[in-house]
Order: C-alpha cells, then structure tokens, then sequence
C-alpha cells in the first residue's frame, strides 16, 4: 500500500465507528467504547505510519504526499478533491492523532465505565451518583453515564472532521471537516441536553461560530470564482498568487488576495474563538467536563489556526490584512488573559487561557511567524490537552470527594479546592507540567520555546504586538499559578476535597503520555543561536515546517531582549502568583474580584444589548406585532370581512328577494292557487268523473279522427 | 250471411244503452248492470270479429271467456261493496257516496 492511499484511509475508521455505534452497538457500552477507542487507533496508528515516513522525506515541502480525484463536474473542469500531507499537515496530524487517541481513552475514564447504574440517572443529564452496600454500610459512588454510546459516537464523527479537515488539500473538504466538527461541537456542549444552560450554551457556540462560517464560505466562493480551483498547491502558484495580489476589489481597497484573506480569516475568529466571536468558548464548558473542553481547546478550535497557517501564502499578500490579523490576535491575547485572573471556575480559566494562547497564534501569524505559529500550534494542542484532562481529572476527583461526603458544592469551584496535591498526585504533577508550559517557564517545557520563538519575532518591527504579547503572558504565569496554588496547594477548603480520590487508570494514562510530549514537544524547535543549548540538537521544525512554504523563512535572529522578556515574565508571573494565592482561602480575600474582568468586561452583556434584545425586539414588536399581526393577518381578515360583506348583500338583496320569494315562495304559492282554482273538479261524484271521461274521450277520438282523416 | 257492420251496430247500441245506464241511473246495482251491458257489448265485438277474421285464430273467443270470468267477479265484489255501503250509510244512491273528494 501506498502512503498517498494510507493517508485516504486515515480518517475513515472514525466515521465507520460513528455508523457501526450509532446504528448497531449503542445498546452495548463496552462495544461502542471499544468501536470507537479501535477506530482511533487506527487512525493514530495510520497517522504515525504517515508522520514517520513524512520526516524522512527530503524536501517534503516541494514533493508532498498527495492524491487527488475529480469529483464534480463543472462545465470543462473538475472540482477535484484529494489528501495532501506536506510538514504543516504532517506536524498538526502528530497532534491531533495523539490528542483524539488520549480523548478516546480519557473518555472511557471520565464516563464512568465500570461503575453501576445511577439511582436516578436519566438521558440528557449528568450521572448524579450510584449507592452501592459494601462491608454492610451504603454509600454512594459515580455512576455510569447513561448515554455513553452516544457520546463515543459523538467524538467518532468529532474526529472523522478534524481527520478530514487536516488532511484535505483543498478549501471544500477542510470546510466540510470544519462544518462536521461544528456541528459536534454543538452536539457535545449540548450533550446534556437536560439542563437548560447547556442547550443554551450549544445553541449560542453553534450561531457565533455560524457567523464566522459564513464569512468563510464567502471567502472560499470568492477564492473559487477568482482562480478556478479550491486545492491549496493550485492557489499557491506564484503566478496565480501575484494575480490575487493584483486584482483590486470594490471593498475597503483592498486586493482580492487581501479581501479573500480577510474572510477566511473570520471563519478563525470564529472557530478559533477570537475577539469579537470569542464569547461562545467559555459557554461551551458546559459540555461533559473535559473532552467537550478539551475538543474546544486542543483540537477543533487549532482547526482556526491550522486554517490560517494554511492559507498563509495568501493572507500575507495584503499587508493590511495582516495588521488586522495581527491586531486581533495581539488584543484576543491580552484581553482573554484578563478576563482569565478573576475565574473561579477551574474550566473557565482554561477556556480563557485557550483564547488567549490561540490569540498568541494569530498575533504570531500577523506579524509573519509562520513557523512559530505552528510550533504553539502544536506545543499548545498537547499542554492545552494536558491542563483540561487535568481538570478533568479534578473535577471528577473533587465529585468523588462531593458523592462520598454527601454535602453539595460546586466541583469545579477552585475555591472549593485546596491541598489535591496529596490526594491526587499524578494529576498534580501532570497538571503542574502542563499549567508550567502554558506559563512558558524556562528551558524544561514546550510551551517556553514556542513562545520564546513568537516574541523574538514579533520582537523586531511588531514592537506593539511584543508588548502586548509579553504583558499577556506574565498574565498567563500569573493565572496559571493562580490555578495550580488554589486547587492542588496549601489546605483542603472543603470535605469534598479533602475527600477526593485519584482517579481511574485510563483518566490519568493520558494524562502522563500528554505530560511526556508537554515538554518534549518543545525541544524539536529550539533556535540554534540559544545560548547554552542552541545547536545542541538542531532546529528540526523550523526547517521541517518551513520547507511547506515555497522559501524557507530564515530564522528569527537571536536577540537577548524577548529572551529575557519572556524569562521575566514567565518566571515573574509564577512567583507573583504563588505569593499573592498562597494565603488565599475565600474568593472574598481575592484581590482581583473585580466586576469588569469577573463579568467579562460585559462582552455578553454588550451583544445581549446589541444583537440578542434587539433581535428579540424585532421578532416580538416588528415581525410578530407589527407584520404578523398587523400586516399579514390584517389584509387576511379585510379579504374575510369584504368577502363576508359580498355575501350578505347578495344575500340581503339576491338571494332572500328573488330567489326564495319569487321563485322559491312565488311558485309554491302560484301551484296552491291553481289547486285551489280546481279543488271543485275532485266532486267525490263517480259518475260525474265517468261522464268527463266520456266527454274527453270524445274530444281526443274526434281529434285523432280529424287528424287523421287529414293525412 | 249476415255482414258484420250489423253485429257491430248491435254492439255499438247495447254498449250505449249500457253507457246511458251507468252515467244516468242513481243506483249503485243499476250501474253494475250497465257495465255489465257495456263488457257484453264488448263480448259480441270481439265474437263477430273472430267470426269474420281468421276463424283458425282462437284469440277473440279466449278474449271473451276471459271477459266473462272477469265480469263475473267483477260482479261479486261489486255487490258485496254495494252491500257493506249500504248496511253502512243505509243509501245505494251513487252522488250520496261522495266521500273521496277535497
């Protein structure tokens, strides 16, 4: 077999386990899990095969694996659609084939398999608990979520879009992986449908990124109409790129080139949950704790950046777009890391750090860091993973705690939280690798050097992007630490923590491979010029993922001031967060409660009063008063009342008059006349009536006679 | 032989007087008699036409034995009704019994 027909193959076990779940296995939990984990392993197992032949091939970029057939016909061309692995591709299907394989492990953990029945569990709502009689007394432990076929078919087809997204090597295919991974994500953040702020939550995830999509979809007929093809290596000729650059369009004055850029770039904003259609991530937490977050942190909202990274050679034609981008990305940075210090809720500080480290990525990309941007890409997908695993982890540690003491809180209330590191250790130590490389801290993690890298670039002629992106990143370290002190150090603040347990091997297994390429992952892109460490081992992903573009961007020159920016503040923001939460005990000692960053700086409050009342003003007064109402059932009841008004006049002075008294009464009373007029004739008289007879004969003999005498 | 105008003329003047009698006799039985003239004068028109016609058709004779036995019940259910009228209203005067007008 062929690598080009391997790489066709990737994705399809996942969507066969979708099916194979959904219509056969659903009755059976421990088929559809296993369904569902083998049809990830394959992939996975596909996708190494891939990635290892991949890194052997010289010069990858100009000689990808690629295949492709022509699918529908139009007018004398073919739209044609294929695979296509080139270093980006290879690179960013390592990551997700590792994260979907440790998702799908994670998942069997997290679900409860294993455990009992709930007492009252029921579809669409989370398991509250099982009692169960050991050693002669009861009590209650998790119970097994009652729709886990579901959800493993659920993540299945998760996985068939992000797979097919990664792999295409054209704009449609990744718009349909993009389209299919929407809608699970709607479908995962929904999944306990039950409780109304999920259905809400996955409702409000699946418009704001529809605002984004359509925006995309534009950009994508736009790109089609322009150049004739969707496939990537077609666009990406340099003479077609330079017509792109050079045709001007009617809008803003951009080029086409920098106006298709501009709308694909609005799909990222919103798959990747950028300012301003950011507000749909924090809300998808909704979902089952960790793999619905780690879905909407690691994998699907990457697909964004992937894009972006992607469609690089065209988005950087128009230096305008790339301000906007860069602008964006730098904004999204600093505000989601704001927003992220005044959280309590350990999954929301992660969805904030989320947009925050994916705004890194875009900043990254508008100042022209391909690479670096695809090295945080990837960095970020396994420490992101990482850190909502964990939480995970925690959160179903802390329900242990919550079930086994029988007194509610909030699991995921860090303020509930307090001195895990104990009960939990591998969590612990999982999560502080992870929570230390999304802080960057210096030289063991991977988070460190992508970051490093996306300063020292951003560091020469973006020098409002670096500030920005430095202050955002003491914020990381600072919330970060903020975190890990508040859940996992100094005392239990409740009975739940104190009684929570370490959880099931197949919820922390994960945890430990993702903690390995935490920091390892780093290691591949380390800059040459490093002091101490540089040349050590070569930069093979600068080279590696910088060979996809046609000239290899030369690498960032070494400089000493982002290096130790990013030392400062890496550092400064671990140490400043121990020392500020170390002594913390309620959120009311919390110094940075403040409303503005606790509400979000009133983002949704602001939509609420721009998009949401007003739509709802328009339904309720215009469309439903005023046009459905007023408008439409009006002009429905004059054509009735008109209609009625006919009718009873031409009843009033047609009908009633002559048709019922002329004809109807007049000819009754004409025939009761003319009765009455021959009532005399019926005398009784036999022989009277023998004698007419007698006399009528004669008339009609006479008659017959007469006539007859005539012919 | 006798022509057959003169059978006819003979039916012709038994079936007036027996019209005569039934349009200007008041009693019900007299009625009955006049008919009974009527159905004879009838009688001797279809013998005479047998007997003029084709004789080996027997249809005129048969005709007229049906018109005997017709008559002859005729007869008996019309004077049993003459009867029960008069035992009921105690009067055979044909105008008296008027009850099957307006």
């Amino acid at each position: 077999m062929t690598i080009e027909s391997l790489i066709w193959l990737i994705p399809l076990p996942p969507i066969l386990a979708f099916f194979v779940i959904v219509l056969f296995t659903n009755r059976n939990k421990t088929l559809s899990h296993s369904v569902a984990i083998g049809a990830a392993f394959l992939s996975w197992l596909g996708g190494m095969i891939v990635f290892i032949n991949a890194i052997g091939v010289h010069e990858l970029g100009k000689e990808p694996f690629t295949s492709s057939f022509n699918w529908i016909p139009t007018a004398d061309t073919w739209l044609k659609i294929g695979v296509l692995v080139d270093p980006l591709s290879a690179v960013v299907l390592f990551f997700v084939a590792w994260t979907v394989l440790m998702i799908f492990i994670y998942s069997a953990g997290y679900n409860n398999f294993g455990q009992p029945k709930g007492d009252h569990d029921q579809p669409g709502l989370q398991p509250h608990g099982a009692t169960v009689e050991e050693h002669g007394h009861k009590h209650m432990v998790p119970s097994i979520e009652p729709m886990y076929s579901r959800f493993f078919a659920f993540i299945s087809l998760f996985a068939f879009g992000m797979l097919t997204l990664v792999l295409s090597d054209n704009l449609l295919t990744l718009f349909v992986g993009w389209e299919i991974m929407g809608l699970c994500s709607y479908l995962l953040i929904g999944f306990w449908y039950a409780k109304p702020s999920a259905r809400d939550a996955a409702v409000k995830a699946f418009m704001t990124t529809r605002v984004g999509d359509v925006f995309m979809l534009l950009g994508i007929v736009y790109v089609y109409s322009a150049t004739g093809t969707l496939s990537f290596r077609e666009i990406f000729q340099p003479q077609v790129l330079h017509t792109l650059a050079t045709v001007p369009t009617p809008i803003l004055g951009l080029s086409a080139a920098g106006l298709i850029g501009l709308l694909l770039f609005i799909g990222t904003v919103g798959k990747s949950a950028q300012f301003p259609l950011h507000v749909w991530l924090p809300d998808a937490m909704e979902g089952p704790t960790p793999v619905s977050a780690m879905i909407h942190a690691a994998t699907m909202v990457s697909a964004g950046v992937y894009m972006v990274i992607r469609m690089f050679p065209l988005i950087s034609l128009d230096p305008r777009t790339m301000t906007i981008v860069a602008f964006i990305g730098a904004f999204t940075a600093l505000f989601a890391a704001t927003i992220a210090v005044a959280q309590n809720d350990i999954k929301k500080v992660l969805a904030y750090s989320t947009i925050s480290q994916l705004g890194y990525m875009i900043a990254a990309l508008g100042s022209g860091a391909y690479v670096a941007a695809a090295f945080h890409l990837v960095t970020h997908a396994f420490f992101k993973a990482l850190l909502f695993l964990g939480s995970g982890s925690v959160i179903h540690g802390m329900e242990h705690g919550v079930l086994h003491t029988g007194k509610h809180v909030d699991a995921q209330d860090m303020f509930n939280m307090g001195g895990l590191r104990s009960k939990m250790p591998i969590t612990f130590w999982t999560f502080l690798i992870g929570g230390f490389a999304l802080s960057g801290f210096p030289v063991i993690t991977a988070g460190f050097w992508s970051k490093d890298e996306i300063l020292a670039s951003t560091f020469n002629g973006h020098t409002a992007v670096f500030v920005t992106l430095a202050i955002a990143a003491f914020l990381t370290a600072f919330y970060t630490m903020r975190q890990i002190t508040l859940t996992f150090l100094g005392e239990p603040r409740t009975e739940a923590a104190d009684n929570a347990q370490e959880t099931h091997w197949t919820m922390t297994l994960p945890l430990v491979i993702l903690s390995i390429f935490a920091i390892g992952s780093g290691w591949v892109g380390i800059p040459e010029q490093f002091p101490g460490l540089g040349g050590l081992i070569p930069n093979w992903f600068h080279e590696f993922v910088g060979s996809t573009l046609v000239e290899i961007p030369a690498a960032v020159p070494f400089n000493l001031v982002p290096l130790l920016t990013s030392l400062t503040v890496a550092l400064g923001g671990l140490l400043i967060g121990w020392l500020v939460y170390r002594n913390v005990q309620t959120a009311k000692e919390d110094l940075l409660q403040i409303p503005v960053l606790k509400n979000k700086w009133y983002i949704d409050e602001i939509y609420d009063l721009i998009f949401v009342k007003p739509a709802y003003w328009f339904a309720e007064t215009f469309v439903y008063k005023f046009m459905d109402k007023g408008v439409i059932d009006g002009s429905l009841h004059l054509v009735g009342k008109a209609t009625a008004s006919i009718g009873s006049t031409i009843r009033n002075y047609f009908d009633l008059p002559v048709i019922n008294r002329f004809f109807g009464d007049g000819t009754s009373i004409v025939i009761k006349w003319i009765g009455n007029k021959l009532r005399p004739i019926q005398s009784g008289r036999i022989q009277q009536y023998m004698l007419v007879t007698l006399l009528v004969l004669l008339v009609i003999a006479g008659l017959l006679y007469y006539l007859l005498a005539m012919v | 032989m006798v022509p057959l105008s003169w059978y006819l003329i003979l039916s012709a003047a038994l079936f007036s007087v027996g019209l005569f009698g039934v349009l200007s006799r008041k009693n019900a039985v007299a009625i009955l008699l006049g008919i009974e003239l009527m159905l004879n004068a009838v009688n001797i028109n279809l013998v005479s036409f047998w007997r003029y016609g084709d004789v080996t058709q027997m249809a005129g004779q048969v005709f007229a034995i049906i018109v005997f036995a017709v008559a002859a019940a005729e007869v008996a259910v019309g004077l049993a009704l003459v009867i029960s009228i008069y035992r009921r209203r105690n009067t055979v005067i044909a105008d008296e019994i008027d009850m099957m007008k307006w």
